[in-house]
């Protein structure tokens, strides 16, 4: 292994770090500015929800509140969700595994409709590039808030797909299960993605196609399937994987809208109920995850860019 | 000619867009909150130009009768016709007012507001929103960078390693939190301009890395050596010659902000964190139409997604026309 690679992964981990807990500490700390707190959203009587806040602590000042939160988060004990009543470690990455699940699957998705299409239309010209140029160009402002609406119509109108509600279980069964729902809401959100993909890998072909090494290798003979495939993909192939760790992010922040949507027991969604909730170890968990996830998408591109192009090396 | 062609297409729909938010609630007799009781989920009804007995007319509309309450299954009155009328009580299209029969364009909600009078008031507070946050992180981002750029050492360095910072958070969690930090309950004003200054907070690296790399270059060169030499200050130089070489690079950056912040201010109002009941935005209003079970029996509550999705598309047509954009800024993290 190159020195300095390893020295560029410690790096990225390092900031990783840093910006999981300046994230979560902003989560928690912004959570405990906000007026009302977790009990605040009962109908109880003020000596009960007084006793229950000392209980939980919730009576401290926030500084205390906080390095007491962190003290523990430096052993990873993200303490408990005050609304779930479970360990906010256990809740957050299997609910994490949920969006990385979809995220994944989206992402997969979009990647073997896009490139492909991206290359046709970048190669040809015909009636059928003009319409999938023209689709790619209307699906890119069809954000995932509609498409998953608009998928949710179709399944309930042909009843081809289940309308979200996934039934979390450990049986054997469940992964088949699990596969079915997540259908809709991966191509909900592998929609837009697809279209951006389209429109980078067609721009980054036609600008591959003209460049002098391509030319010259069709101007020796070579066939143009075989200079589209062999050589101008090639070239193409560098801006496109860089642009998918700006994909990861919008893969992230379009999975809350879909998660919402089609009820998919995702990260997004224990956020949201746990900012609703005022559950505020829970959200400082949440924010803390979305970062690792963030973090992980955007080293895995960088990774990918490094392979695809040799001479990169190690800028950070 | 093509790129003409799409482009203009671009601008139409953008145009029709900020008239319906500037035109608004003077488009049509009704007001956004009023409530028809009487017509609860009533479907748009369509203007006709032909008549029962074929005969061509002045644009009218058959007035809507009640067929059935339970299954609230509406049906056109074919023996009345209502002629819509023109610049008529301070608004564009009406109909006589006497004749005792409301005209809903676009159907009504839940409530019996119309849908038309409640999309239009919904687009300048989206668009309104869209534009400001824009605005805001383009600012932003600008100052920043031009700082950035213009400087060397510490301050450059800090000033990068912020947006390195903002740029690698998970924006959807950061805006989450953010708006969490407020009380749930907040005026429309209130509201409008947390979401400006949340999203305007998230939105600037992206142009102040672009402005920043511009403007470090820019100053090195020979017209800017000239200013300087003919005795130009540093402010005058920054913000008469170096600053308006980053134009090309700002206007992108707007063509990928405003589709992302219009949806972003569709998606905080769709989970309850933005606008709400009975304020009309996109998103105030498809969290509504999500509610219930609108998306089989009323589909019109779902025109602000159609309005979502156009004004992404005029951006996008815009953009796809005019001069083409490197390829790392052609995606937004939103």
């Amino acid at each position: 292994m190159h020195r300095g690679l390893l020295r560029y992964l410690i790096r990225r981990v390092l900031l990783a770090v840093i910006l999981v807990i300046v994230v979560s500490s902003a989560a928690l700390l912004l959570v405990q500015a906000a007026p009302g707190d977790y009990l605040s959203g009962f109908d109880l009587d003020p000596a009960t929800v007084a006793a229950e806040r000392s209980r939980l602590g919730l009576d401290r000042p926030a500084i205390v509140q906080y390095l007491s939160w962190l003290g523990r988060a430096a052993r990873f004990d993200l303490g408990e969700s005050l609304k779930y009543r479970r360990p906010v470690a256990s809740l957050v990455s299997e609910r994490a595994a949920m969006t990385a699940l979809l995220g994944v699957a989206a992402l997969l998705l979009a990647t073997l409709v896009g490139v492909p299409a991206g290359i046709f239309t970048a190669s040809r010209r015909n009636t059928l590039t003009a319409l999938t140029r023209g689709l790619s160009l209307l699906l890119l402002s069809v954000p995932s808030l509609v498409t998953s609406f608009a998928l949710l119509l179709l399944a309930s109108r042909t009843g081809w797909f289940p309308v979200g509600g996934l039934a979390m279980s450990n049986d054997a069964g469940a992964w088949l299960l699990s596969a079915k729902y997540l259908v809709l809401p991966a191509v909900a959100l592998a929609l837009p993605i697809a279209a951006s993909l389209e429109r980078i890998q067609s721009q980054a072909l036609a600008d591959a196609l003209s460049d002098p090494a391509v030319r010259a290798a069709a101007a020796r003979g070579c066939s143009y399937r075989r200079v589209v495939w062999r050589h101008a993909f090639r070239l193409s192939l560098k801006p496109v994987l860089a642009i998918y760790g700006a994909i990861v992010g919008s893969v992230l922040s379009g999975s809350f809208a879909v998660e919402i949507v089609t009820s998919w027991p995702g990260l997004g969604a224990l956020m949201y109920e746990a900012l609703i909730a005022r559950d505020l170890f829970l959200v400082a968990g949440c924010a803390a995850m979305g970062a690792i996830l963030l973090a992980i998408g955007i080293l895995a591109s960088d990774i990918a860019v490094a392979i695809a192009d040799p001479r990169v090396e190690e800028s950070a | 000619m093509r790129i003409g062609r799409t482009r203009s297409a671009g601008i139409a729909i953008a145009g029709a867009l900020l008239l319906l938010a500037l035109v608004g609630p003077r488009l049509t007799p009704n007001q956004p909150s009023t409530q028809f009781t009487e017509f609860v989920y009533a479907p748009p009804m369509r203007p006709h130009i032909v008549d029962a007995s074929g005969r061509v007319r002045a644009p009218f509309v058959y007035p809507l009768v009640l067929e059935n309450r339970l299954e609230r299954r509406y049906a056109e009155d074919r023996s009345r016709l209502l002629p819509l009328r023109m610049f008529r009580d301070g608004t564009l299209f009406s109909v006589d007012p006497s004749a005792d029969a409301p005209w809903f364009p676009l159907g009504t909600d839940a409530l019996g507001r119309d849908q038309l009078a409640r999309l239009a008031s919904g687009t300048r507070l989206s668009l309104g929103v869209a534009i400001a946050a824009a605005l805001g992180a383009l600012v932003l981002g600008a100052l920043v960078g031009a700082l950035a750029g213009f400087v060397n050492g510490l301050l450059d360095e800090g000033l990068m390693r912020a947006s390195d910072f903002v740029l690698a958070l998970p924006a959807v969690y950061v805006v989450l939190a953010l708006r969490a930090a407020m009380p749930l309950v907040l005026t429309t004003p209130q509201v409008f301009w947390t979401m400006v200054i949340v999203l305007a907070a998230v939105g600037w690296p992206v142009p102040a890395r672009g402005v920043r790399a511009i403007v470090a270059a820019e100053r090195n060169r020979e017209y800017a050596e000239a200013a300087r030499a003919l005795g130009a200050s540093r402010t005058r130089l920054l913000l008469r010659h170096l600053l308006p070489a980053t134009r090309g690079l700002l206007v992108v950056q707007a063509t990928l902000l405003l589709p992302a912040f219009v949806l972003a201010e569709a998606t905080l109002s769709f989970v309850g964190l933005g606008f709400s009941e009975p304020i009309p935005s996109w998103g105030a209003m498809l969290r509504e139409a999500g509610a219930g079970r609108a998306l089989i029996e009323a589909p019109w509550l779902f025109a602000p997604a159609a309005t979502i999705v156009l004004s992404a598309l005029a951006v996008n047509l815009i953009a796809g026309g005019s001069a083409r954009s490197p390829l790392s800024e052609r995606h937004s993290r939103f």
